[in-house]
């Protein structure tokens, strides 16, 4: 994923003279060959992310489309006010590739694991909050985001991933994809949940469940209009993300069905990382299974929750 | 370290001429109105500004977005009301408008909005940003041949920021020319001395080895700055830093070097009186 996104920047400069590439200390090569194309618009700027988000905002406001690029956690962690200011308040036109969303770096522990990233980021007001769930939907996103108004903080994941996505099913920035047709439950998932949300689908059918899936890979601005399309008819809504539970896909699913729906809310099941930081290494798929987004232990809960009996939505009285 | 100090003793020693006393009326002026305000970081940047404004910009106050103009970004943002006082003087906005300063509904908030304000080139307000949103306007000019300048106000304490020292090695690194950083070195900053809180000196020395060409001159002294701007570049393929020794609060006796008038709430009779008799009636 992480190539094709790095590759899509090369052929976007190719036909748009607008696109700078601006990395902060990448590895050695990346994006060789437009460095030799268009050696103008290949900026390596150094271990400084706060000036280059702010560079990044003066280039931008010269009519460029920059496209900055390093590791999630010092895109997001290190240079916030930037992003804020700079980017949000000014509603800029860069875009931000992170490389390692989630768990991805899980081996080099917590200093490199973005695991509320999103939350920030989908605080900020004029920011586009996307993860794609693999290297084709990546490719497609990056075509959208030549003309996207305002800043776009991409959230990518490792590479490598299975390729689920389906060219019929198009991309648009903010329109989430029906990727199974909703039934008992309605799993909504980002990123590379998608993949483990699949897999478990397949499994609660066999238990006779039918698992509808939303793939929501734009996290702002929400598609809250095919969300309620979509959990009409179900009895749960499950929310899935490689994400600490606080302010990430599954806050943002709750607080529009709150904000929609009131007091008719759907039963919900968030899925989640825990409220902490991980002190375990080992892979990201090692660390997802520990943390129960495996898909098995992702059927499992689902089943459980499932079963439940729906608490009746209590009588309204007026006072 | 003895040109610093001598240029300090001329901006205490330092005359103001009419004009700068009539900036210095509108920013009280406001400042009376709204009831508040940073008197004594505008205080030290009026002749920097004025100079900039008058004498130095490539700008159209009928047209503050023309491609070709000038940019210059008011880094310390808390130092809005002499950038306030010299745009609505220039005609970016009208002179009535100072007076709603910090209102509700005025386009005049505490620190520069852009969108909100002709003619303020970016938002500011939170410092260490100001340098890199400029190293990014001088390297797109360079990059579209474009032969517009960009300044840059920083305040002394602004620059205890790390973020400008990553803009002043990328500017260097970039041999941005047509970037001027303008240090407003007034030597006191919210809490105190600079010298106390953070110190900056051997402060040429260092812009020398970050890459750029230094010079150093009294901050209040409109025929010292003309010159020194009139100047850039300063080198060849090297940014420029403008070292300023100015007074906080200058023109005012009492807020003079006075960190307790870095921002001021309402201004007592006593105070009024102090000013008109520094200023003029206001």
């Amino acid at each position: 994923m992480r190539n094709t996104a790095m590759n899509m920047v090369h052929k976007l400069a190719a036909r748009d003279e607008r696109v700078l590439y601006i990395g902060s200390d990448p590895g050695a090569g990346t994006l060789r060959a437009m460095s030799r194309e268009f050696p103008r618009r290949h900026l390596i700027e150094g271990i400084s992310e706060a000036h280059i988000i702010g560079m990044s905002a003066g280039l931008a406001m010269e009519g460029f489309v920059p496209y900055v690029n390093t590791i999630a956690t010092f895109l997001t962690r290190r240079c916030y006010e930037q992003v804020a200011v700079d980017l949000c308040l000014h509603n800029l036109p860069v875009r931000l590739i992170a490389n390692g969303g989630g768990l991805v770096y899980a081996p080099l522990g917590p200093t490199h694991q973005a695991i509320e990233d999103i939350a920030i980021m989908r605080a900020l007001p004029n920011m586009t909050v996307v993860c794609p769930a693999d290297a084709d939907e990546a490719a497609r996103l990056m075509e959208q985001t030549l003309d996207w108004p305002g800043p776009i903080y991409i959230r990518l994941a490792k590479g490598g991933d299975a390729v689920v996505s389906r060219a019929e099913h198009g991309f648009q920035i903010g329109r989430a994809i029906v990727m199974r047709q909703p039934g008992d439950v309605l799993m909504v998932t980002t990123g590379i949940m998608l993949q483990r949300a699949l897999a478990a689908a397949d499994l609660l059918a066999a238990q006779g469940i039918r698992a509808g899936i939303l793939h929501m890979h734009t996290v702002k601005p929400l598609d809250i209009e095919t969300l309620l399309q979509a959990i009409r008819g179900t009895r749960l809504v499950v929310t899935l993300e490689e994400h600490v539970p606080s302010g990430g896909l599954g806050s943002a699913v709750a607080e529009a069905l709150i904000d929609k729906l009131g007091h008719g809310l759907p039963a919900m099941l968030r899925l989640s990382l825990p409220d902490r930081f991980m002190h375990n290494y080992g892979s990201q798929d090692s660390l997802l299974k520990m943390h129960g987004l495996a898909p098995n232990a992702i059927a499992a809960a689902i089943e459980r929750a499932a079963s439940l009996p729906v608490a009746p939505s209590p009588p309204l009285h007026s006072t | 370290m003895i040109q610093t100090s001598l240029h300090a003793e001329a901006a205490l020693a330092c005359k103001l001429d009419e004009r700068s006393l009539y900036l210095r009326r509108l920013v009280l002026g406001a400042v009376r109105s709204a009831g508040r305000g940073h008197v004594g970081p505008a205080l030290s940047l009026i002749e920097i500004i004025r100079v900039l404004y008058d004498d130095v910009l490539r700008i159209d106050p009928t047209h503050p977005r023309d491609p070709g103009r000038d940019r210059a970004i008011l880094s310390k943002g808390h130092g809005c009301l002499a950038l306030y006082a010299l745009l609505a003087d220039r005609g970016f906005f009208p002179l009535s408008e100072l007076d709603g300063f910090c209102g509700t509904d005025s386009i005049l908030g505490g620190h520069p909005e852009y969108g909100m304000v002709p003619g303020v080139e970016a938002s500011t307000g939170a410092l260490g940003h100001g340098l890199s949103i400029g190293v990014g306007l001088a390297l797109a000019a360079r990059m579209r041949d474009r032969n517009y300048r960009t300044f840059v106000l920083l305040g002394d304490g602004e620059i205890n920021e790390g973020s400008v020292w990553e803009a002043a090695m990328s500017a260097a690194k970039h041999g941005l020319d047509n970037l001027v950083a303008i240090i407003d070195y007034n030597k006191l900053q919210s809490y105190g001395p600079t010298d106390y809180v953070l110190p900056l000196e051997p402060l040429a020395d260092k812009w020398r080895s970050f890459g750029f060409a230094v010079e150093e001159l009294n901050g209040h002294d409109v025929g010292a700055l003309r010159n020194a701007l009139h100047k850039i570049p300063l080198a060849a393929g090297r940014p420029a830093a403008i070292i300023c020794h100015t007074v906080k609060g200058k023109g005012l006796p009492d807020a003079e070097s006075n960190a307790d008038w870095h921002h001021k709430n309402k201004l007592t009779d006593h105070e009024l009186d102090a000013i008109r008799v520094a200023v003029g009636d206001f």
